[in-house]
C-alpha cells in the first residue's frame, strides 16, 4: 500500500512525499525519532544562519577577545581551543541526527551574501547530510540595487554552495520575484536540484506605546497554500528540478493539492508544531485512503496533474483567476477564507 | 623545540607538568601562570605522571598557600604562583612549610610591594621580604632561565626538602616574549628523581602511619629543634649545584649558583640578580670588547646564600665591586644583597679564606624599582663610578635625585646595540589589536627564521582609550636587552591622533622608517602632522609611509582592528623577511591564531593582509618641514602649578625625566586632576536636542565618566553665552521661570553611547532620534569645548533646594569625573552618584581593584572638589583590609567629633548658648541641616578668634569635625565576597556608621576576569574556563542575618529610583550599611551600550534581585525586607544568551551549558522564594509573644 506513496525529491528516493520541514523539532533527538516513527520521509534540519556563522565568530572575536587590553588584563576570558563556534555545534547535531534516524537528513543553510560562511556547506556534507536546503531569506532595502543585482548576488551564493558540495542542493525562495520562472531557470542552470516554495518571513509588529519594532514568527495557516499551488503549477511544466511546497500544508488534502500542482514533496512544519509529530501518520493514513478511494496507484500518477499545462483551465492560475474570483466574490464569499 | 613564550607561560608549563595540586589566586603579574594551569587542566592536559592536575582557586593568597601547605602535608606535589602583596600574605605559611622541611616550589613574578603607592610593576621588594622565612630562593634573569630554573627548583626542592621560591622579574621577564627552547617531558623525567617523590609521600600524614606535626614547644626545646634543620640548609647549595649539572647534561644549558661574565682579570665587578643582569651582561661584554677589565656576577641561588661560591665566582683581580639591589629598605645599613656580599667578604677575610688577591672596596646601589628602566648606559655609569678613587656608596641609578643627590648620571643617548639588530616600536591602542599582532609578528619571525626575537609591551594606566607601545627586537644572536628599544629603525603608529598626544618619533633612529595610519594620502598627510613630527622626519631623514588602515579594516568588516593591516605594513617595509615569504607567513600565522575563532575571522584578516599591501604609500619628504602647528600642550595653561610641572610630564609620557624633588614625599597627591587631561578619545559624542528633552536627567545618571551635566539657572546667567549654547525652559513643578541646560564635556566622553540607549524621549515623527544622540565628534568638538567652558561657570544649584530623586540628584555637582574607567563602565555611575549626594563630606576607603585604579592611578585622578574646595578624601590601603581600613576612618572621624564636642563643652561658657546648643544638637540629616551646621562652624571660628588660650586654638583646629562625615567603604566583589569578606563580616557585627558599596561585576575585573564567589552559575571566567558550576554567594542575605545591618541590592539602569533611594537610606542609617550594586563590565562579553536593557533583563529574570532591608522598619511593625524586583517576567536563559561569558560556555559544551541554565533557573527561583519568605515574616512584638506563650 505504501509503495504508491513513493516519490523522488532532489534525487533522493523518499518513501512518501511528506517531509518534516525546518523547525525547532529537529533540535530534539527524541522529537526527531518520533517524526521518523510517524512516517516522515525525510527531515530538514533547522537552519544554520549565515549570521550564526559570521555573527558568532565575529561576536566572540569582538566581545570575548576584542576588548581593550591593559597591563593587568591582557585578556578577559580563558583562552581555549575547545570552542565550537556555531557551525561545529550544528555539525554535531547533524551527525547525531543522522545516527538517530534512517530517513534522509537535509541540512539547511540560511544566508544571502557570498562569503566564507558558504564553506560550511562542505562540512555539512561530511557530517552526513543527504542534501542541502539553502534558504535565500533576502529582504532588499537598498533602492540602488536593482532586481538583477539582487538575483545575481543570490545566484553567486548558490554557486558558492554548489562548489563546496557534491550533495543535491535545494533553494528555498520567497514569492517576491519579478519573474520567478526565470529565477528557477537560472538556478537550474547553475546546478540547483530543487526549489522550495516558499519561505515565510518573520513579520514585524509595532509597539505603539514604546515606539519600538518587534518581530514575531507566526505559524502558517492553510490559507497560505493557494499561493504555493499557483507557483507550483506555473513552474512545474517548465523546470526539471525538484519542487517542494512549504507553508500551508496542514492536512492530507493540502498535500495532495500541492502534489497535483507539481510538487515532488511537501514540507510540514506548523501542523507538527501545533499537533505533534504523530500528525504525519494521520496525514499519511488519510492520503492513503484518498488515493485508494479514488483509485490512484501511485503519487507519480497525480504529480503535476493540475499544473499549468495539464489542468483543465489554466486561466485560473493566470490573470483570469483574478478576474473570475473578483467577479464571483459576491456569490461565493466562502472563497475568501 | 623552540617556541615563542613569555616567562609566565614558560614557567607554568613546567609547574603544571610537575604538580598534582595547584592552588591559585589572581595577582598581577603572576596571574597568567595560574590562568594557564587552569586552562590546561580544564582542557585535560596531564602532568608527567598522566594525571590532570587539580587546580583550585582560593579566596586569597593566604588561602592558596594554606591549601598548598595542607596538600603538601598530605603528600601531594603542590605549587602556587604569586607576587607582591600576595606573597606577603603567604609569609606566615612559608615559615611553617620551611620549618617542616616540606618540598615545593612557589613561582613568583617579582613585583613591587605597595608603600607610598601601589605599583603593579617589577622589583625585588616582595621576594626580599621572604628571605628570612627559611625558603630557598632561586632567581632567573631571562625567559629561558625562568623556564629552566623552574625545573631545577622542582628537582632541588624534592632532594633538599627545602621549599623554594623561584622568582623572575614581574613584567620585564614574566611578560617578555622570547624564543625559548622548551623542556620536553623526557627532559623533566631525567631531572626529577622519583625516589625523592616517594620519600615526600612517605612523610605524608596518613592515618595508616600516624604522626603529629605543628605541635607547640616550650622554652626547653624550641631552640634546639629549630637548629636541627641546619644540616639541610648546609646541604642545599650542593644539591642545587648537582641539579644544575644534571640539567646541563640533559639539555646542554649550563648554570651555576653564581655565574660570572666578563674579563677574566676584571678589576671592577658588578653583583646583581634578575633581568637587570641581562642588560648588565650586554654592557660588560661591550666594555670588555673595548679593553676594559670589568665583569659581572649573576646571582642565581640567593638563599641559602653560599658566600664562598660567590667569592669563587669573582676574578681574583677584583678591586671594586658594586652590588646592585632592585629594592629599597629605608633605614637599613644597606640593601639585602649588598649586606650579604659584605658579610661573605668580611667573614672570608676574617677567616683568611678569601680567594681574592686583596680586599675589594664594595659599594651598594639601587636600580629598577617598579620596572624603572635599567639600560647598559646605566650599567656603564656604575662601572665608571667604580673607577673613581672614592666611588659613591648607597647610590641610585636610573633616576635623578636632586634632593639627597645619591643618583649617578648616565649617558641616555648611548646606544651599544649592534646595527644588525632590527628594532621596531609600535604605538597603538589597547583596543586595536596592536599588541596581539606584534605577538604574532614575533612568533612568525622567531619560529620561521633563525633570528632570535623579543617582544615587550608597555601599557598606559587607562582602561578606556589606553595606548600601548610595543618594543620588538630581531637579532642573529640571543637577545639580552632587557630594556625598552631606545633607537628604532622602524616606528609605526596605528592611530592617527596619537601623533598629537605623544612624542611618537622620540625613539626613531636616523634613516629609519616611519609608518603612520592616517586617512590622509601621501599628498595631504604632511599638513596634518604636528611640527614636532614633521621636523623629526626631515631632520632624521626618515622614510615616511602612510596607509589608511581604518578604511582597510572597515572594508573587510573588522572595524577598528587595524593591527593586521599595520603588521602587513611592517613586513612589507622592515625587510626582516623577504616580502613574499613574510606575507605567506602572516597568512599562516593568522590562520593559526584565529582558526579557533572561526573561518570568517580568518578570512577577514587575510583579506586585510591582501588589501594592506595595496594601501601602503610612500610620502615624498620635503627638504624642510613647512611650519605647521605644534603639538598641543598636555594640559591647558590655566591648570595649577603642580599639574603644569609634574602631571603634564606624566601625561606626555615623560615621567621618567622628573627628578626626586618633583614628588610628594609621602604619597599624598592633589585631587581633581582628570579635568586637566583632555583625552579626546571618542569618535562620536552625544548631542543634546533641547526641544525633545523631558529633563529626566537619566542620561547624566548613567554616564560613567560624568561628562553629561545638567544645570538649572536664572535666565540672566545666559548673558554672554556663546553662540549655539543650548538652553531651554526648566520644567519646574512650582512654575518658576528658570532655564535648563544639558551639557556634554566633549574631550572627556569615551563615546560609550549609554546615555542614548537610556534616553526615553523619542521624536514622534522619527523615533530613532532621541533627546540625546551620538554624532561624529569632528563637527561638534570646537563648539562644545566653548559651551562646556561657559557651562562650567554657570552657578551650581543650591543643594538645599534639590529633591532627593533621580532627577534632583543629577543637578548636584559630580565630585567624581572623567576617570580612566572603561567605556560603558557599570561601576562608575554609582561612585559618581555617591559623590554628588555626599562627596563634600565623604571619606572613601577603596579596596584595591578597578575602582582603585581608575580612582587613584597616576597621572590624573578623578575624585574632585567643589567651589568651596570640599570633596571626597580618598585612600587605598590594600585589597584584603578595606573594611577594616574604612572602620578606622569612622573611628577617627568619631574621635575627632568627640574631641571637638569636648572642647566646645569646655568653652561653652564663653560662647553664645544658642550657638553651642545648635552645634551640639544639630540635625544633620538633610542638606539644609549640613549647611546650617557649616554656617555655625564659621560663626564659631569667628568668635574663637577673640578667645585666647590653647583650648580655643584646639577647637579652631577641630571644628570641622562638628559637621557630619560620611564614611564610604568601596570595593569590588573580589574584595567583598572573597579576600576581604572576613573583615567585611566583622564590620557587619559592629555598630559603626559606615556605608559599604560593593561594585559587583561578578568577576575579578581589574586582573583580567577571574571568577569570584560572586560569579553567577554558568558564566565562563578565568579559573572557571568550563563555566562556574555553583551559584553566586548571597552576600546580602549574610549581612541581613545580623539583623541590624542595612542592606540593599540595587541596579541603577533598571531601577534608578530605588537605587537613588537605597544609597540615601544607607547613608542615613546610623549603623553599618551594605549596598550591592549590579555593575556591567566588559568582562561580561557584550556591547556595554546595551547594558541598560541587559540589566533590566537581569532584574526581570530574577538573576539580580532588587531589594532594601532596613532594620528601622522593624520598629514600625513592618518587615525590614522589601523586594522591589517586581514579578519575574523574563527567562534566565534569555538573559544568559546575551552575554559572551555565558555564550562561551555554550560554545564549549552545549550539554553542560543546558544543565547550567537549568540550574541557574532553579537557583533563581529558590533564592527568590527564600527572599519572599523573609519579606513576609512577621515578627511578633513582646506583648504578642507573651500572649502566645500564655496560650
Amino acid at each position: 500500500m505504501s509503495a504508491q506513496l513513493r516519490t523522488r525529491y532532489l534525487g533522493l528516493d523518499l518513501k512518501n512525499p511528506i517531509v518534516a520541514g525546518a523547525s525547532p523539532l529537529s533540535d530534539d533527538l527524541d522529537a526527531v525519532r518520533r517524526l521518523e516513527d510517524a512516517g516522515a520521509s525525510a527531515l530538514v534540519m533547522r537552519s544554520l544562519f549565515e549570521e550564526q556563522i559570521t555573527g558568532d565568530q565575529l561576536g566572540a572575536h569582538r566581545h570575548l577577545y576584542g576588548h581593550a587590553e591593559s597591563a593587568e588584563a591582557q585578556s578577559w576570558f580563558p583562552e581555549t581551543d575547545v570552542f565550537s563556534l556555531g557551525p561545529e555545534e550544528y555539525l554535531e547535531r547533524v551527525r547525531k541526527t543522522r545516527e538517530a534516524i534512517s530517513i534522509p537528513v537535509i541540512a539547511s543553510l540560511n544566508g544571502t551574501t557570498p562569503g566564507g560562511w558558504t564553506k560550511y556547506a562542505g562540512f555539512l556534507q561530511e557530517a552526513g547530510a543527504a542534501a542541502l536546503e539553502l534558504n535565500l531569506y533576502d529582504i532588499p532595502t537598498n533602492p540602488d540595487a536593482n532586481a538583477l543585482d539582487v538575483e545575481l548576488r543570490q545566484l553567486e551564493v548558490v554557486r558558492g554552495i554548489r562548489e563546496a558540495v557534491k550533495l543535491p542542493v535545494a533553494v528555498k525562495l520567497t514569492p517576491f520575484y519579478s519573474s520567478l520562472p526565470n529565477m528557477i531557470r537560472e538556478l537550474e542552470r547553475i546546478g540547483a536540484q530543487g526549489a522550495v516554495l516558499f519561505n515565510r518571513f518573520y513579520q514585524p509588529d509595532i509597539d505603539i506605546e514604546n515606539l519600538e519594532v518587534h518581530r514575531a514568527l507566526r505559524l502558517s495557516d492553510p490559507v497560505e497554500l493557494p499561493l504555493r499551488l499557483r507557483w507550483l503549477a506555473i513552474l512545474s511544466p517548465t523546470t526539471s528540478i525538484s519542487l517542494a511546497a512549504s507553508g500551508g500544508v496542514h492536512e492530507a488534502t493540502d498535500a495532495l493539492k500541492a502534489l497535483m500542482a507539481g510538487a515532488h514533496a511537501v514540507q510540514v512544519v506548523s501542523a507538527l508544531l501545533m499537533r505533534g509529530p504523530a500528525h504525519i501518520s494521520v496525514m499519511l493514513a488519510e492520503m492513503n485512503h484518498w488515493l485508494a478511494d479514488h483509485e490512484y496507484t501511485s503519487i507519480e500518477q497525480l504529480q503535476g496533474s493540475m499544473n499549468l499545462k495539464r489542468c483543465p483551465d489554466a486561466s485560473h492560475y493566470e490573470r483570469g483567476n483574478y478576474m473570475s474570483l473578483l467577479q464571483s466574490w459576491h456569490v461565493t464569499p466562502q472563497w475568501g477564507r | 623545540m623552540s617556541h615563542i613564550l613569555d616567562a609566565n607561560e614558560a614557567v607554568a608549563s613546567v609547574a603544571h607538568r610537575l604538580s598534582e595540586v595547584i592552588a591559585i589566586y589572581p595577582i598581577t603579574p603572576a596571574s597568567p601562570m595560574a590562568e594557564s594551569c587552569d586552562e590546561w587542566s580544564a582542557a585535560g592536559r596531564r602532568n608527567l605522571w598522566g594525571q590532570v592536575p587539580r587546580v583550585e582557586q582560593l579566596q586569597s593568597e593566604a588561602g592558596a598557600i594554606g591549601t598548598v601547605h595542607g596538600a603538601l602535608q598530605a603528600g601531594a606535589l603542590a605549587t602556587t604562583f604569586t607576587a607582591s602583596q600576595g606573597l606577603l600574605l603567604m609569609i606566615p605559611n612559608l615559615y611553617k612549610i620551611a620549618g617542616e622541611l616540606t618540598p615545593f616550589v612557589l613561582h613568583v613574578a617579582a613585583r613591587t610591594v605597595a608603600t607610598h603607592a601601589l605599583s603593579i610593576f617589577g622589583d625585588h621588594s616582595d621576594v626580599m621580604a621572604c628571605r628570612q622565612t627559611g625558603v630557598a630562593m632561586l632567581c632567573a634573569s631571562s625567559v629561558q632561565e625562568a623556564h629552566d630554573l623552574a625545573a631545577v627548583a622542582h628537582a632541588a626542592t624534592l632532594e633538599s626538602r627545602i621549599p623554594f621560591i623561584h622568582f623572575f622579574d614581574g613584567f620585564r621577564t614574566s611578560h617578555e616574549l622570547q624564543r625559548v627552547e622548551e623542556l620536553t617531558d623526557d627532559h623533566l623525567r631525567q631531572l626529577i628523581d622519583e625516589a625523592h617523590i616517594s620519600a615526600h609521600r612517605a612523610r605524608a600524614l596518613t592515618p595508616d602511619r600516624p604522626v603529629v606535626r605543628g605541635t607547640a614547644h616550650n622554652p626547653d626545646t624550641y631552640f634546639q629543634a629549630r637548629e636541627a634543620a641546619n644540616v639541610f640548609y648546609d646541604a642545599c647549595p650542593a644539591i642545587v649545584v648537582k641539579a644544575l649539572e644534571r640539567f646541563a647534561e640533559v639539555t646542554g644549558r649550563r648554570y651555576r649558583l653564581f655565574d660570572y661574565v666578563g674579563h677574566p682579570q676584571a678589576e671592577r665587578a658588578l653583583v646583581l640578580m634578575g633581568s637587570g643582569a641581562e642588560a648588565a651582561q650586554e654592557a660588560v661584554e661591550w666594555a670588555v670588547a673595548r679593553g676594559e677589565r670589568v665583569g659581572l656576577v649573576k646571582v642565581r641561588l640567593y638563599r641559602p646564600f653560599d658566600g664562598a661560591a660567590l667569592l669563587a665566582a669573582l676574578p681574583k683581580t677584583t678591586k671594586t665591586i658594586a652590588v646592585l639591589d632592585r629594592t629599597k629598605e629605608p633605614g637599613a645599613p644597606g640593601e639585602p644583597l649588598y649586606l650579604d656580599v659584605i658579610c661573605a667578604l668580611s667573614e672570608a677575610e676574617a677567616e683568611r679564606r678569601s680567594p681574592l688577591a686583596r680586599a675589594p672596596r664594595v659599594v651598594s646601589g639601587r636600580y629598577g624599582l617598579s620596572s624603572k628602566e635599567f639600560t647598559p648606559a646605566m650599567v656603564l655609569s656604575v662601572l665608571s663610578e667604580l673607577s673613581r678613587e672614592n666611588p659613591k656608596n648607597h647610590f641610585s641609578v636610573g633616576i635623578r635625585d636632586d634632593v639627597t643627590h645619591r643618583s649617578l648620571d648616565w649617558d641616555a643617548s648611548l646606544d651599544i646595540e649592534e646595527p644588525d639588530v632590527v628594532r621596531a616600536v609600535f604605538y597603538g591602542l589597547g583596543s586595536d589589536g596592536t599588541v596581539g599582532a606584534n605577538k604574532n609578528t614575533i612568533k612568525i619571525v622567531g619560529e620561521e627564521t633563525e633570528l632570535y626575537a623579543q617582544g615587550y609591551f608597555v601599557y598606559d594606566s587607562k582602561k578606556s582609550g589606553s595606548t600601548t607601545v610595543s618594543h620588538l627586537r630581531f637579532s642573529p644572536r640571543p637577545i639580552h636587552s632587557t630594556y625598552l628599544v631606545r633607537h628604532a629603525g622602524f616606528v609605526a603608529v596605528s592611530q592617527p591622533q596619537l601623533v598629537n598626544r605623544l612624542d611618537v618619533l622620540e625613539l626613531a633612529a636616523p634613516g629609519g622608517v616611519f609608518l603612520l595610519n592616517t586617512p590622509f594620502g601621501p599628498d595631504e598627510v604632511w599638513g596634518s602632522l604636528p611640527a614636532e613630527v614633521a621636523e623629526a622626519i626631515v631632520e632624521r631623514k626618515l622614510r615616511f609611509f602612510v596607509m589608511d588602515a581604518h578604511r582597510v579594516a572597515d572594508e573587510v568588516g573588522l572595524p577598528g582592528r587595524v593591527s593586521t593591516v599595520m603588521q602587513s605594513g611592517f613586513f612589507a617595509l622592515s625587510g626582516v623577511l623577504p616580502r613574499e615569504r613574510a606575507m605567506a607567513a602572516i597568512r599562516r600565522a593568522v590562520e593559526k591564531t584565529f582558526r579557533k575563532r572561526g573561518a570568517e575571522v580568518v578570512e577577514r584578516n587575510i583579506a586585510a593582509i591582501e588589501l594592506a599591501a595595496k594601501a601602503l604609500r610612500e610620502v615624498a619628504v620635503p627638504a624642510a618641514a613647512a611650519t605647521t602647528a605644534r603639538r598641543p600642550a598636555a594640559v591647558p595653561a590655566e591648570a595649577p602649578d603642580f599639574v603644569q610641572r609634574v602631571t603634564s610630564m606624566m601625561i606626555a609620557g615623560k615621567g621618567d625625566l622628573l627628578p626626586v624633588s618633583a614628588f610628594p614625599v609621602d604619597g599624598t597627591w592633589p585631587t581633581a586632576t582628570t579635568q586637566w587631561e583632555r583625552r579626546a578619545i571618542a569618535r562620536e559624542i552625544p548631542e543634546w536636542d533641547s526641544d525633545l528633552c523631558i529633563q529626566c536627567n537619566k542620561c547624566a545618571l548613567v554616564c560613567p565618566h560624568a561628562v553629561i551635566r545638567a544645570k538649572v539657572y536664572d535666565p540672566a546667567e545666559l548673558a554672554g553665552a556663546p553662540e549655539g549654547f543650548a538652553s531651554t525652559d526648566w520644567r519646574a513643578s512650582d512654575g518658576a521661570t528658570q532655564r535648563y541646560t544639558l551639557q556634554v564635556a566633549p574631550d572627556d566622553c569615551t563615546g560609550c553611547g549609554l546615555c542614548v540607549a537610556i534616553c526615553p524621549a523619542k521624536d514622534k515623527s522619527s523615533p530613532k532620534h532621541k533627546a540625546i544622540n551620538m554624532e561624529p565628534v569632528d563637527g561638534l568638538r570646537d563648539r562644545e569645548r566653548v559651551n562646556w567652558e561657559f557651562f562650567k561657570n554657570l552657578p551650581e544649584v543650591d543643594r538645599r533646594t534639590v529633591k532627593n530623586d533621580v532627577k534632583g540628584s543629577q543637578l548636584l555637582l559630580p565630585l567624581f569625573e572623567f576617570s580612566g574607567a572603561c567605556a560603558g563602565c557599570g561601576e562608575t555611575p554609582y561612585l559618581k552618584l555617591v559623590s554628588q549626594l555626599f562627596g563634600d563630606r565623604a571619606l572613601i576607603a577603596n579596596a584595591t581593584g578597578c575602582s582603585s585604579i581608575y580612582g587613584g592611578n597616576q597621572p590624573t585622578t578623578p575624585w574632585a572638589k567643589d567651589a568651596a574646595g570640599r570633596g571626597p578624601a580618598w585612600a587605598n590601603s590594600l585589597f584584603e583590609d578595606n573594611a577594616e581600613f574604612g572602620l578606622g576612618f569612622r573611628l577617627a572621624a568619631d574621635a575627632a567629633t568627640l574631641r571637638a564636642r569636648t572642647l566646645l563643652d569646655g568653652l561653652a561658657a564663653q560662647l553664645p548658648e544658642a550657638l553651642v546648643s545648635g552645634l551640639l544638637l544639630a540635625d544633620q540629616s538633610t542638606e539644609a541641616g549640613i549647611t546650617d551646621q557649616r554656617d555655625r562652624v564659621v560663626a564659631l571660628r569667628r568668635l574663637l578668634r577673640d578667645i585666647p588660650g590653647p583650648l580655643s586654638k584646639a577647637l579652631d583646629e577641630a571644628a570641622d569635625a562638628l559637621v557630619k562625615k560620611s564614611v564610604w567603604i568601596v570595593g569590588g566583589d573580589g574584595w567583598a565576597y572573597d579576600i576581604g569578606f572576613g573583615g567585611l563580616d566583622h564590620l557587619f557585627s559592629t555598630t559603626a556608621d559606615v556605608n559599604i558599596l560593593v561594585l559587583d561585576t561578578e568577576v575579578y575585573s581589574n586582573t583580567g576576569g577571574q571568577q569570584s564567589k560572586a560569579t553567577p552559575i554558568g558564566a565562563a571566567a578565568k579559573f572557571a574556563a568550563a563555566g562556574k558550576g555553583i551559584g553566586k554567594k548571597d552576600l546580602g542575605l549574610l549581612a541581613m542575618s545580623y539583623g541590624h545591618v542595612y542592606v540593599a541590592s540595587i541596579a541603577l539602569y533598571a531601577r534608578d529610583a530605588q537605587a537613588v533611594k537605597a544609597i540615601q537610606e544607607a547613608e542615613s542609617y546610623p549603623g553599618p550599611s551594605l549596598v550591592i550594586a549590579h555593575s556591567p563590565c566588559i568582562a561580561h562579553g557584550y556591547d556595554l551600550s546595551k547594558s541598560g536593557d541587559q540589566q533590566k533583563l537581569a532584574v526581570e529574570s530574577g538573576i539580580w534581585p532588587v531589594y532594601r532591608f532596613d532594620p528601622r522598619r522593624l520598629a514600625e511593625g513592618e518587615t525590614p525586607l522589601k523586594i522591589e524586583s517586581g514579578p519575574i517576567k523574563a527567562r534566565v536563559a534569555d538573559y544568559m544568551s546575551r552575554e559572551g561569558r555565558f555564550r562561551a560556555v555554550e560554545l564549549r559544551d552545549k550539554e553542560r551549558y543546558a544543565r547550567l541554565v537549568a540550574d541557574a533557573e532553579r537557583f533563581v527561583r529558590e533564592r527568590r522564594a527564600f527572599h519572599e519568605q523573609l519579606a513576609g515574616l512577621k515578627v511578633a512584638n513582646e506583648t504578642q509573644q507573651m500572649q502566645g506563650a500564655g496560650r
